[in-house]
């Protein structure tokens, strides 16, 4: 005998074009332009930020930074689409849904000076520190949703990994457990095509990175990652569809820089390559549908360029005048201070190891 | 010492709403060394429940459930599978605390039979402790008895700390002990000092404390037995007080030599103790070199005469 033991496929959205024009028919109800306009100024601030990171880098006032540019509109739309309770769970790349959930930008700067105090999220912020090693989150972002779940809170759990990470046991490992323990998870796959040098084809023969869901028994989806309108609708059908179990969504977007400022993109990628993804940039395409729309113009654009390199440089010299205590290194171990511990901080500081160079 | 861990994890389960229990078998099973036996017909699936066999995924799952606010005790079924789980433990659990500056602590227990002396298969008998005591961040606790090994788990899940829990699988039903029904703490980071003696210190754990102490009965040695009983942080104290007392120090474990415990020990005798020794510190413990099948392990693990040998020998130096 033979039939058809699993029949199941994977749906492609996308919601605004290139040209920043939609289909009126399929657009989210909930998105006015005041939506659409706070959702351009969470890209462009998390632009701003970016920008500066790198510029601050490469004056050696900031230590290895991964730029997230050309994947606004992945992690706007998606901390746009959470609600106030929901958690997030970044890899090391997210930094609009950082700024989009209302992290203190002097915190952001604060990680990537190289300071675990840029790892205290305020809990309004509702989300977990960066984590580098590629996908050991996602079994973090399960378990904090077991935790929602026997908890009996209502919040969901939002978990981002690579397109690379997608090739670590850890992710399918976490989305495995999700499936079989039905909890309120969206896992967010950032397809932004690389690795470091090594392409998306090199990480799967699957099709798609949406349909390794499939294996776990939860659907998964295909976004334009470059529209924002598009991630906002499925992250929040997601959502709203928690309670029954988790979702994989793959946004298919683009690392329009360097993997990090260690990286030097050209050895390994075509000029054609990048700006054939530069057309499709996901904040230009928003800023075309508001200004087609008339609700946007030049001297609002000035405007908001303004407001953002103010509060960046704020958060810049905020960050700038962090005073480290490297005691705190020693303080925050374990719940005690063991007396092998102690005893080698007291000699850090009796031999006043730790002077300023 | 399978009923005493049992009976911890039925009074902290009574105790904490937010404490669950889960790994490969636990729930309907009991684990297959029946630690947790009888705990899901007594407390629900929500409570005590199978996980898919994948340790990464136990291990990731048990830091979110801390971070979600729970208590997660997640069993390992074997020490050699845990290494599955190394990444999450070693880059997570150690780091989350000093990651955020305190901001987020785990409580949980990852909880593992280890070492040998059961004949079983290849990767089951491994002494995997100071993988996880060398990083620091990870409270790592091996009992020698049923009495220490409730009383460490009802304390370790009263903590805030991410501990590594090892169970030594040789001493699960090697001998019945009297314990108290109701729930006590023994200290963690605190050795027990097994006997006291003049001759010599003997500092051990784990499978080799009981064949320590019977070894040492039989010659009739007048030795000082030290349990460490948590491995990370170490008791240093409690060693040094006691090698500065008798001036000998011969450190017993079953875990191999190289870079082991006992060189922590002997590290840390020599810094504060050596002008105070009358022999060169002795280490008894496995080879350098992995855990062999069953039909070898009689000549892997240290037995008695290989440590009666060696109270011989240091107490001749
Ligand atoms: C487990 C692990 N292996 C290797 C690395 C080194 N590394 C850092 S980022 C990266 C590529 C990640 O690619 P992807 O998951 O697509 O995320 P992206 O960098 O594109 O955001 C690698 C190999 C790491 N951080 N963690
Ligand atoms: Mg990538």
């Amino acid at each position: 005998m033979l039939s058809k033991a699993w029949d199941g496929s994977v749906n492609y959205c996308q919601m605004m074009d290139e040209q920043g024009n939609i289909d009126p028919l399929i657009f989210p109800k909930d998105l006015d332009d005041k939506k659409i306009i706070e959702m351009y100024r969470w890209m462009t601030l998390t632009r701003a930020a970016d920008a500066k990171a790198l510029s601050l880098q490469r004056q050696g006032r900031l230590q290895t930074y991964g730029p997230s540019m050309g994947q606004e509109a992945t992690q706007i739309g998606t901390a746009m689409a959470m609600r106030k309770d929901d958690i997030f769970v970044p890899n090391f790349r997210q930094h609009g849904v950082f700024i989009a959930r209302g992290l203190p930008l002097d915190v952001f700067y604060l990680y990537w000076k190289g300071y675990e105090e840029g790892c205290i999220i305020p809990k309004e912020v509702g989300g977990m520190p960066y984590i580098v090693p590629v996908a050991t989150q996602i079994p973090h972002a399960m378990g904090i949703a077991f935790a929602q779940k026997y908890l009996k809170k209502d919040a969901a759990v939002v978990g981002f990994v690579g397109d690379g990470g997608t090739s670590e046991g850890d992710f399918y490992e976490g989305i495995n457990f999700a499936g079989v323990w039905k909890l309120p998870l969206v896992i967010i796959i950032e397809n932004n095509q690389w690795a470091i040098s090594v392409p998306r084809a090199r990480q799967t023969a699957a099709k798609t990175l949406a349909q390794k869901a499939v294996a776990a028994g939860l659907p998964g989806v295909q976004v334009d990652g470059n529209d924002v309108v598009a991630v906002y609708k499925a992250v929040t059908d997601a959502i709203n569809n928690a309670k029954g179990g988790a979702t994989v969504i793959e946004c298919v977007t683009y690392r329009m820089s360097m993997h990090t400022t260690a990286d030097d993109p050209t050895k390994y990628r075509s000029d054609a390559d990048v700006a054939m993804w530069q057309k499709k940039d996901p904040v230009a395409r928003v800023k075309t549908y508001l200004t087609k729309k008339g609700v946007w113009d030049d001297k609002k654009e000035q405007q908001l360029a303004n407001d953002n390199k103010e509060e960046v440089d704020a958060a810049v010299d905020k960050a700038e005048k962090f005073k480290p205590d490297p005691k705190s290194m020693f303080t925050n171990i374990y719940s005690f201070m063991p007396d092998v511990l102690k005893a080698e901080m007291d000699a850090a500081v009796e031999a006043d190891f730790w002077q300023e160079e | 010492m399978v009923g005493a861990l049992n009976n911890a994890l039925d009074l902290m389960l009574k105790e904490n709403d937010k404490l669950v229990v889960f790994g490969e078998d636990v729930g309907k099973d009991g684990g297959v060394f029946r630690v947790t036996d009888g705990l899901q017909a007594k407390y629900g699936d929500g409570r005590v429940f199978d996980s898919p066999l994948a340790e990464s995924g136990i291990a990731g799952a048990a830091i979110g459930m801390a971070i979600g606010g729970m208590h997660p005790v997640a069993e390992m079924q074997f020490a050699g599978f845990m290494f599955l789980g190394f990444s999450q433990m070693v880059n997570h659990a150690a780091r989350y605390r000093t990651r955020t500056r305190g901001n987020v602590t785990l409580p949980l227990m990852i909880r593992t039979p280890v070492s040998g002396g059961v004949k079983t298969l290849e990767h089951h008998s491994e002494s995997p402790e100071i993988y996880w005591s060398h990083m620091g961040g990870i409270v790592v606790i091996e009992p020698s008895n049923p009495y220490d090994a409730k009383g460490l788990m009802i304390k370790a899940l009263r903590m805030t700390d991410p501990v590594v829990f090892l169970e030594p699988t040789k001493l699960y039903r090697l001998f019945k002990q009297n314990i108290p029904d109701e729930a006590y703490e023994v200290p963690v980071g605190k050795a027990a000092v097994m006997q006291e003696g003049t001759q010599l210190t003997i500092v051990t754990y784990g499978t080799m404390a009981p064949l320590v102490k019977d070894v040492v009965a039989k010659k009739k040695t007048d030795a000082e037995i030290i349990d460490l009983r948590t491995i990370n942080p170490i008791d240093e104290a409690t060693i040094i007080a006691s090698a500065k007392k008798t001036g000998r120090v011969l450190i017993v474990h079953e875990a191999s030599m190289s870079f082991g415990v006992g060189a922590e020990v002997a590290a840390r005798v020599a810094e504060k103790a050596i002008f105070e020794l009358d022999a060169p510190i002795m280490r008894v413990a496995g080879p350098s070199l992995p855990y062999p099948f069953p039909a070898y392990e009689k000549y892997w693990v240290p037995n008695a005469t290989r440590i009666s040998q060696a109270i011989d020998k240091i107490l001749q130096e």
